[in-house]
């Protein structure tokens, strides 16, 4: 796997933090309208994570007047302009679908105390 | 100029483009020597011989040996001929590197050997509709007639049936040269190019697109 290592190395970014399922993001991505370019914040809790290495995407859910909005960003895109964790989740699973089936106080996640580099 | 280069099949992956756009690739690995140099006036066309896949000597035949000591090569696995101009000046040693093929941008025709499939039937194979899957049908996954009775009382040549499936010369034209990396010798093309990974392709210059 030398060559596909070395060929994919260039597109996976560095600058991106390290998360998980049920921590809380703020994902700010570029969008472009005709010519102009701004940039949108997208405030939410990660429901999945997959894929490897230039491929990989990840999952976002947040509640937007009342109704459930997810959206998939792929991790290494030049689009996402940048990735800030806003606080960590306790969850027992990698894929926590079972948010979607919770509303209200239901739906909270636990905060993880300790903290990871 | 020689009109093809060997190369190896790494594997598919997806880039993103400089306008943000995913791509998907398939790398491919270049290599290979210039074996022999056909010309004109002693072969009858001008051609280049090109080999790949180094093999160990004891492996070949005493007549491939001497065919590869004339040339000053180690022995290939993989020979094949592709035209030239009359003015090439390609010598029988001489390593293939695809920067001096193809550039980022230039579009190419990839020839492999597809995936062997084995023995399929005729839905797989020819795309058939088959029969009704319920109802207290008994025509499943059979063809159907194949011809008509006394006249012609035989079945036509060509006649579409099961069959061995795939492991056949496969060409896939115009993909577009994503990148090319002439110090590493690798090349990568937009979409998919037939075969498993780690086989030999043959890629070409586009056909179609000049």
């Amino acid at each position: 796997m030398g060559i596909m290592h070395d060929v994919e190395k260039g597109f996976i970014r560095t600058d991106v933090p390290s998360f998980s399922a049920g921590d809380s993001l703020l994902v700010k991505v570029k969008i472009k309208e005709g010519d102009k370019e701004r940039v949108q914040p997208f405030e939410g809790v990660v429901i999945k994570k997959r894929g490897s290495g230039p491929r990989a995407m990840f999952t976002v859910r947040k509640i937007s007047y009342g109704v459930g909005v997810e959206r998939i960003f792929p991790l290494n895109a030049p689009a996402v302009e940048s990735i800030t964790v806003l606080s960590r989740g306790k969850v027992r699973k990698s894929k926590i679908y079972y948010l979607r089936k919770l509303s209200g106080k239901a739906a909270r996640i636990k905060e993880k105390r300790d903290s990871r580099p | 100029m020689i009109q093809g280069i060997l190369g190896k099949k790494i594997g598919m992956t997806q880039i993103f483009s400089a306008d943000g756009t995913v791509v998907p690739v398939t790398v491919i690995e270049a290599g290979g020597q210039v074996v022999q140099r056909k010309i004109k006036a002693k072969d009858g066309y001008d051609a280049v011989q090109l080999g790949f896949g180094v093999k160990k000597e004891k492996r070949v035949s005493k007549a491939m040996r001497g065919h590869f000591a004339k040339a000053g090569t180690p022995c290939f696995y993989r020979l094949v001929e592709v035209k030239c101009g009359a003015d090439d000046d390609s010598k029988p040693g001489q390593a293939i590197n695809c920067s001096g093929f193809v550039k980022a941008g230039d579009f190419v025709d990839v020839l492999g050997t597809s995936k062997g499939k084995g023995f399929m039937g005729s839905m797989r194979r020819h795309h058939f509709s088959g029969g009704a899957e319920s109802h207290g049908s008994m025509h499943n996954r059979a063809p159907g007639s194949i011809g008509s009775s006394s006249d012609p009382s035989r079945v036509y040549k060509g006649m579409r049936m099961a069959g061995h499936m795939g492991f056949d010369k496969v060409t896939v034209q115009n993909l577009k040269v994503v990148e090319v990396k002439g110090e590493e010798n690798i090349l990568l093309v937009r979409g998919a190019v037939p075969g498993p990974i780690n086989s030999v392709v043959l890629i070409k210059k586009a056909l179609k697109k000049g």
